[in-house]
C-alpha cells in the first residue's frame, strides 16, 4: 500500500495514469473503455477510503499532508492535505464517479474515448481543488476542472448544449477571473511571498482590503455555489448536460463554489466577511424561498431540481454563515447530503429519460404501475431531498436551522418556509410523474429499472439511511476543524471554541444563575463588535 | 420528574414492526400470502406483548418512580460547550406512554387482522401490510421517543406512511392527491414543532423530555417573557396540524380515499391523536402559560362544534366518520386546554376503541356492498350483517355518551372538567353539550341510513350482500368488547369509581393539579375559574348529557325511521344553509383561492419575468456587448506571430515594472 504522505497524490492522479492508459485503447473497443474507466474510478475510491477510516478526529491540522517544492522563486510548492471538511467533499468524489461511469454506460453512445477521458480529467480536477493547499495550485485545478465540464455540456449535451455550455463557462470564467486578480494581489499584498493557504491565513490584511478581496473571492465562489442572483447558468446547464454531468455538476462542482468560501474567503479574510455577513444571509434566505417557489412551477423535472439546488445550497449558506458549531456543522452536512440525494434525483431523471427521451413532467403519470422498484427508490430520494427524519437531507437541514436561530431566530423561521415548499412542489412533481393513471400509450412499454441500474443506485440509497441514522462518524471527524474554522473566521489564530464535549449540557445549566438568554445576548455582543470593524494587527 | 430505570428491552417494541417492514417490503412479493400476513400481524402481536410487560413492570414500581428508559445510541450531536445539541435514539416508558404504546399496538394489532380479510384480493397485499408496518413503526417511535427530535421523527414518519396509504390506490387521482394534501398541510403545522423545538434548545438547551421538565420546574423564570406562550404557541400549531383542528383539519376528510382499515388506524384510532399526545407530553410548559391553553380549549371546542355541524349533511358514510373524528379530537383538546389531561388521554384511549370499531364496521359495510360509500344507497342492513350491526351499535352508542359504555366516562369527564376546572367555563361546557347533541344525532343518522328501512341498492350490488368473514368480525367483536367495558378502569368517584386510570397517569401530570390551583388565584383566570363545584353539581351535569344525547338519538329517529322525507324538505326550506354544510362550509375552496393560487401565479412571474427577463436579459445584454466591443478589438487578432510577441513583451514588461515600482 502506498504511504499516507503521498495517498492523497495518488488519489488525485491516479485518474490521470486511466487517462494514459485509455490513450492507447482503440476508439471502436467501446466495451474495453467503460470497463477501464469504471476499473480506474473504482480503485480511486477504494484508495480513498483509507483517508476516512485513518483519520484522526481529534486534530483541526491538514492531514495526509505532502509539500514539495514546485516554483521555489515564487513561494510555489505542490501542497495537499485534508481536514474534517476536505475528507467528505474527496470522498464524496471519488464515490459519485464510479456510479457516473455506470450511469453513461449506454446513455453516452459518441465518441466514448474521449467522453471517458473527460471525465477521468474532471474527476482529476476536482479532487486537486479539494486537496490543494497553495493557493497557486488551487487556482490550476479549479481552471483545470472547467475545461472537461465544459466539453461534457458542449459535446454530449442536449439541443441547446452551446449556449448553456458558453453560458457556464462564461459565468465561471467571470468569477474565475476575479479571483485571479485578487490571488495575485493578495500574493504581492502580503508581501510573505508564498502561496501558502495555511501560511496566508495569518496575514492579517488592513479591513479595506479584506473587504475588497473577500469580495472578489466571494463574487467567484457565490456563482459556483451558486447564491441568488447568480444562479440563471444553473438550470440551462444541467438541462442540457448528460445525466452523469448533471450528477457531478450537483453533487461536487456547486460545493466547490461553498468549499472555496470555506478554505479561502473567509478565513484568508474574516473582517471582510464579517462586513458582508448580513448580504450574505439574505441572498441565501432569499434563495432558499426563490429556488423552492420557482422549482414548483417547472414543467422540465430536471430544471425543478436544479432550482432545487438553489434553494438547498441556500440553506447551506445560511447555515455556514451562522458562524456557530450547529450552523457550520449543519452545513457542511447538508452539503454531503445534498451532493447524493440531488445526484441520485439527476441519476433516477437520466434512467426515466433513458426509456421515455422526455424530461417533461406531464409526459409522464401513472409510471408507478409500470415501475414499482423505481418508484419506490424514486421516493425514497424525494423524502431524502425534502428533508424526512431519518434519512440523511434532516439532520443538516436541522442543525442549519439551530445554528441560524442561535443568531437571529427570523433567519430559522423564514428558513423553515423553504422546508415547506420543498414538500410542495416535490410531492406534487412525484404524483404529476408517478401516480395517477397510465394515460399515455407512450409509457405503456416502458420497463423497470434494470440490474445495472439498481448496482449504481443502491450504494446511494444506502448512504442516505445511513447518513439519516447514524450521522456522528460523520459529525464527529468535522468536529475539529470546524471548531478551527470558526476560530478563523473570527480573526483569532488559536482554537476556542472546541472543548471538552463530555460536559452535560442540563448540570453545565444547573451549575450557573445565568442562562439562556444571556449568553444568546453575549454571542450578539461578539458579532456587533466584529460588525463594528474590529481590527486585527498585521502580522508578519 | 422519576428518574428512569435503565432497561434493555424497550427497544424491541418498535423493532418489531420495522423488521415486519422491511422482510415485508424487500421480499414480500416473492412470499406466500400467507406468511406477509402471518409477518405483518405477527411483529405487532409481539410489540403488544412486549408493551404489556413494560406495563406490568411499571404497575410493579412505585407510582411516583415509574419511568423505563432504553438508550440505544446517540443520533444527533453538534455544538460546543455550553451548546451542544444533542438528540438520542432512546425509549422512554411511563405511564402515559405506556397507555400509548398499548393502544397503538393493540388496536394496531387487530386491523392488522381485519385487513388480512379487508385486503385479501389486492394485488398489492405485500405492499400494504410492509406500509401498515412501517407506520406502527413510526407511531411506537413517536409514542416512547425520549426527546423532542426522536419524537419529531415519528412524527414526520407516520405522516410519511399516512400519505403512502392514502394514496395507496395511486391510479386514482384523488386518492394521489389526498395524500399529497395530508403532508403538506401537515408540514405546515410541523414548521411550528421545528420552532418550537428550535426555541426549547436555546431556553433549556436540551432537548430531553424529562430534562425539559425538570429545568422547567427549577428556573421557572427560563420561561417567563413569552417564551412559554410561544413554545406552547407553536407546539400546538404542529398538533393542529397532526390532530386535524382548525385551520389545518382540511386534509383529514379527503384522507378517507385509503382503504378502510387505514382510515381506521391512522386517522381515527392512533396517529391523529399524535397531536393530543403531544399537548399532553409537553403538559408542563402548557401549564406554565395559561393564556395558550384558553387558545387550546376554544379552538378545541370551536372544531368540535364546527366538525360535528359538518357531519350532519355528509352522505359518505366514511366522510362522517372522518368529520366525528375531528370534533372528537377536538373534545381532547378541550381537555388538555382545561387542564383535564388524563381525561383527555382517557378518551383518547376509548375513542380509538369505538372509532376504530366504527370505521372497521363502516368497512365491513362497503365491502359488502361491492364498495359503496354513499349511505342514500344503502338502508336495511340490519339482518343480512347483524354482528356488523350490533358491533357497531354499541360503538355508536359509546360515542354518543350513553350511559354504562366507556364513550360516556371519558367524554363526561371531559365535559365535567371543562366546567368546573380552574381553566373552565359555561362557554366551553355548553358548546361542548350541544356538540354531544349534535354528535348523537348524526351517528344515529349514520346508522338508521345504512342499517334500517328498504335496501336502496341496485340489484346487482343486493345479490352479493353479506356479512363479512371472521377475520373481520372477531376484530370488530373485541373492539365492540373493549368498547363497553373501557370506560370502566376510568370510572369517576362518584359513581363509586376508584379513579385508577387517572391516578396511573397522576405522575406525569403532577403538576396539572398545582398549576389549576395556582391559576384559579392568579389574576388572568380568576373570572373564569369556578371555584370548588359540588358533587350535586357534577350529578346535574351528567343528567343534562343524557339528555341532551337521548334528545339527539330522538330527533334521528324521527328524521330517518319515521319521516323519511322530512331531511329533504327541510333541506329545501333552508337551502343555503344545507349547501353551506355540504359544502363543508366552501373551506377547501376558500385556501384554494386565497393561499394556493396566488403563490403558484407568483412563482410563474417569479420565473418567468424575473429569472428569465431581468437577470438573463442582463446576462444575455452583456453578452451581446462584449460581443461587439470584441469586434473592434479582433483587430489586433491579425495573425501575425510578430505582433503577437510584441504584445507578450509589451506585457511582460509592465509586470516587471509594476513588480521593480509598486510591491509592497
Amino acid at each position: 500500500m502506498v504511504a499516507e504522505s503521498s495517498l492523497l497524490t495518488w488519489v488525485v492522479f491516479t485518474p490521470l495514469i486511466g487517462v494514459a492508459i485509455l490513450l492507447f485503447v482503440k476508439p471502436e473497443r467501446e466495451e474495453l473503455l467503460r470497463w477501464i474507466t469504471l476499473a480506474v474510478t473504482l480503485f480511486v475510491f477504494f484508495l480513498s477510503l483509507p483517508l476516512f477510516f485513518k483519520f484522526n478526529s481529534d486534530t483541526y491540522l491538514m492531514q495526509f499532508t505532502q509539500k514539495i517544492p514546485w516554483i521555489p522563486g515564487y513561494g510555489i510548492f505542490y501542497s495537499v492535505g485534508i481536514d474534517g471538511i476536505s475528507l467528505f467533499l474527496v470522498l464524496l468524489t471519488t464515490f459519485l464517479m464510479p456510479i457516473c461511469i455506470l450511469s453513461s454506460w449506454r446513455y453516452i453512445t459518441e465518441k466514448i474515448k474521449q467522453y471517458m477521458i473527460a471525465m477521468l480529467l474532471l474527476e482529476m480536477g476536482m479532487l486537486g481543488v479539494f486537496v490543494a493547499l497553495d493557493l497557486f495550485l488551487f487556482y490550476i485545478f479549479w481552471e483545470a476542472m472547467l475545461i472537461p465540464m465544459y466539453l461534457l455540456i458542449g459535446v454530449w449535451g442536449g439541443p441547446r448544449k452551446i449556449y448553456a455550455a458558453i453560458k457556464f463557462f462564461l459565468y465561471t470564467m467571470a468569477g474565475s477571473l476575479l479571483m485571479l486578480v485578487a490571488i495575485l494581489f493578495l500574493y504581492f499584498k502580503s508581501g510573505m511571498n508564498t502561496f501558502d493557504i495555511l501560511k496566508l491565513y495569518e496575514a492579517g490584511f488592513p479591513l479595506e482590503l479584506q473587504i475588497w478581496m473577500f469580495l472578489a473571492f466571494a463574487v467567484a465562489f457565490a456563482i459556483k455555489v451558486p447564491m441568488f442572483p447568480f444562479h440563471t447558468w444553473l438550470p440551462d446547464a444541467h438541462v442540457e448536460a448528460p445525466t452523469a454531468g448533471s450528477v457531478i455538476l450537483a453533487a461536487v462542482l456547486l460545493k466547490m463554489g461553498i468549499y472555496g468560501f470555506l478554505r479561502l474567503a473567509i478565513p484568508l479574510f474574516p473582517q471582510g466577511s464579517l462586513y458582508f455577513t448580513p448580504l450574505i444571509i439574505y441572498l441565501a434566505i432569499i434563495g432558499i424561498i426563490y429556488g423552492a417557489l420557482v422549482a414548483m412551477v417547472q414543467p422540465d423535472v430536471k430544471k425543478l431540481v436544479a432550482y432545487s439546488s438553489v434553494s438547498h445550497l441556500g440553506f447551506v449558506m445560511l447555515g455556514i454563515y451562522a458562524l456557530n458549531m450547529n450552523g457550520i456543522e449543519g452545513g457542511v452536512y447538508q452539503m454531503l447530503s445534498h451532493g447524493l440525494s440531488t445526484g441520485a434525483l439527476f441519476l433516477l431523471v437520466g434512467i426515466i429519460y433513458e426509456r421515455r427521451h422526455t424530461r417533461l413532467i406531464a409526459d409522464f403519470g401513472g409510471m408507478q404501475k409500470r415501475m414499482p422498484i423505481f418508484g419506490a427508490i424514486f421516493l425514497i430520494v424525494v423524502m431524502s431531498s425534502i428533508g424526512l427524519p431519518g434519512l440523511n437531507g434532516f439532520v443538516g437541514e436541522f442543525l442549519i436551522l439551530v445554528g441560524a436561530f442561535q443568531v437571529k431566530k427570523i433567519y430559522a423561521i423564514v428558513a423553515a418556509v423553504g422546508v415547506i415548499l420543498s414538500a410542495c412542489y416535490m410531492l406534487w412533481m412525484f404524483q404529476r410523474m408517478m401516480f395517477g393513471k397510465l394515460d399515455k400509450p407512450e409509457n405503456e412499454e416502458v420497463s423497470d429499472i434494470n440490474k445495472r441500474e439498481l448496482a449504481y443506485m443502491l450504494p446511494v440509497l444506502v448512504l442516505i439511511v445511513l447518513m439519516g441514522v447514524y450521522p456522528s462518524p460523520f459529525l464527529r471527524r468535522m468536529d475539529a476543524s470546524v471548531a478551527h474554522f470558526i476560530a478563523l473566521s473570527q480573526g483569532k489564530k488559536e482554537v476556542y471554541a472546541f472543548e471538552d464535549k463530555a460536559v452535560n449540557p442540563v448540570s453545565h445549566l444547573l451549575g450557573k444563575s445565568k442562562v439562556g438568554k444571556s449568553d444568546g445576548r453575549m454571542r450578539d455582543a461578539q458579532f456587533t463588535m466584529h460588525d463594528a470593524g474590529f481590527r486585527v494587527k498585521r502580522n508578519r | 420528574m422519576p428518574h428512569p430505570e435503565a432497561v434493555f428491552f424497550l427497544r424491541f417494541i418498535p423493532l418489531m414492526p420495522l423488521l415486519g417492514f422491511l422482510v415485508n417490503g424487500i421480499f414480500g412479493s416473492r412470499l406466500p400470502r400467507r406468511a406477509v400476513g402471518l409477518i405483518g400481524c405477527g411483529t405487532v402481536l409481539a410489540s403488544l406483548v412486549i408493551s404489556f410487560v413494560a406495563f406490568a413492570r411499571l404497575v410493579g414500581m412505585e407510582p411516583e418512580n415509574r419511568a423505563l428508559l432504553d438508550t440505544v445510541y446517540v443520533w444527533i450531536e453538534s455544538g460546543t460547550k455550553g451548546w451542544i445539541f444533542r438528540a438520542d435514539v432512546a425509549f422512554l416508558v411511563d405511564p402515559l406512554s405506556s397507555v400509548m404504546t398499548l393502544v397503538v399496538s393493540g388496536v394496531g394489532f387487530l386491523i392488522h387482522v381485519y385487513s388480512i380479510g379487508y385486503m385479501g384480493h389486492d394485488p398489492r397485499y405485500p405492499r400494504y401490510f410492509s406500509m401498515l408496518n412501517l407506520f406502527t413503526f413510526f407511531m411506537l417511535v413517536l409514542v416512547m421517543a425520549d426527546n423532542a427530535l426522536l419524537l419529531f421523527l415519528g412524527w414526520e414518519g407516520v405522516g410519511l406512511s399516512s400519505y403512502l396509504l392514502i394514496g395507496f390506490w395511486f391510479e386514482r387521482d384523488s386518492a394521489a392527491s389526498a395524500g399529497k394534501k395530508a403532508f403538506i398541510v401537515n408540514r405546515v403545522g410541523d414548521f411550528g414543532f421545528v420552532l418550537a423545538v428550535l426555541l426549547i434548545f436555546v431556553t433549556f438547551r436540551t432537548i430531553n423530555i424529562y430534562e425539559i421538565a425538570g429545568i422547567a420546574g427549577g428556573h421557572p423564570e427560563l420561561l417567563a417573557g413569552g417564551t412559554a406562550i410561544l413554545i406552547t404557541l407553536l407546539l400546538f400549531m404542529g398538533a393542529a396540524g397532526k390532530s386535524a383542528q382548525i385551520p389545518l383539519y382540511v386534509w383529514l376528510p379527503d384522507a378517507m380515499e385509503g382503504p378502510t382499515p387505514v382510515s381506521a388506524l391512522i386517522h381515527a384510532a392512533t396517529m391523529v391523536t399524535a397531536g393530543v399526545y403531544m399537548v399532553a407530553r409537553f403538559n408542563f410548559l402548557y401549564l406554565a402559560a395559561p393564556g395558550v391553553m384558553m387558545v387550546v380549549a376554544v379552538i378545541g371546542v370551536i372544531t368540535a362544534i364546527f366538525a360535528a355541524s359538518i357531519g350532519t349533511a355528509q352522505n359518505d358514510i366514511k366522510r362522517v366518520l372522518a368529520y366525528s373524528t375531528i370534533s372528537q379530537l377536538g373534545y381532547m383538546f378541550l381537555a388538555m386546554g382545561v387542564g383535564a389531561f388524563a381525561a383527555g388521554i382517557f378518551h383518547l384511549m376509548t375513542h380509538a376503541f369505538f372509532k376504530a370499531l366504527l370505521f372497521l364496521g363502516a368497512g365491513s359495510v362497503i365491502h359488502a356492498m361491492s364498495d359503496e360509500m354513499d349511505m342514500r344507497n344503502m338502508g336495511g342492513l340490519k339482518s343480512i350483517m347483524p354482528i356488523t350491526f350490533w358491533t357497531m351499535l354499541f360503538a355508536t352508542l359509546a360515542i354518543s355518551g350513553v350511559p354504562g359504555l366507556s364513550g360516556f366516562f371519558s367524554k363526561d369527564e371531559i365535559l365535567w372538567e371543562s366546567f368546573s376546572s380552574a381553566y373552565g367555563s359555561t362557554f366551553l361546557w355548553v358548546v361542548g353539550i350541544v356538540t354531544a347533541g349534535l354528535t348523537a344525532f348524526y351517528m344515529f343518522r349514520l346508522m338508521f341510513m345504512t342499517f334500517y328501512g328498504e335496501c336502496r341498492a341496485s340489484e346487482e350490488v343486493k345479490r352479493h350482500l353479506h356479512e363479512s368473514p371472521a377475520v373481520m368480525t372477531v376484530p370488530l367483536i373485541i373492539l365492540g368488547g373493549l368498547s363497553i367495558i373501557g370506560g370502566y378502569i376510568g370510572l369517576p368517584k362518584i359513581l363509586g369509581g376508584a379513579h385508577w386510570f387517572q391516578s396511573f397517569l397522576d405522575p406525569v401530570f403532577g403538576g396539572a393539579h398545582e398549576g389549576a390551583t395556582h391559576a384559579s388565584s392568579g389574576v388572568t383566570l380568576a373570572s373564569t375559574g369556578v371555584e370548588h363545584a359540588s358533587a350535586s353539581t357534577e350529578y346535574i351535569l351528567m343528567v343534562v348529557s343524557i339528555v341532551v344525547a337521548v334528545v339527539g338519538i330522538l330527533i334521528a329517529y324521527k328524521l330517518y325511521v319515521k319521516r323519511t322525507d322530512l331531511p329533504q324538505k327541510m333541506a329545501q326550506r333552508v337551502q343555503w344553509g344545507y349547501k353551506l354544510l355540504l359544502n363543508k362550509y366552501y373551506v377547501d375552496e376558500g385556501y384554494n383561492a386565497s393561499i394556493i393560487q396566488p403563490v403558484i401565479s407568483f412563482s410563474q412571474h417569479l420565473w418567468r419575468h424575473f429569472d428569465d427577463l431581468i437577470i438573463d436579459g442582463g446576462v444575455n445584454g452583456l453578452g451581446w456587448v462584449v460581443t461587439r466591443m470584441s469586434r473592434g478589438v479582433r483587430v489586433v487578432h491579425t495573425g501575425y506571430v510578430q505582433n503577437y510577441a510584441l504584445l507578450v513583451l509589451i506585457g511582460t514588461l509592465g509586470i516587471i515594472w509594476y513588480l521593480l515600482f509598486y510591491r509592497t
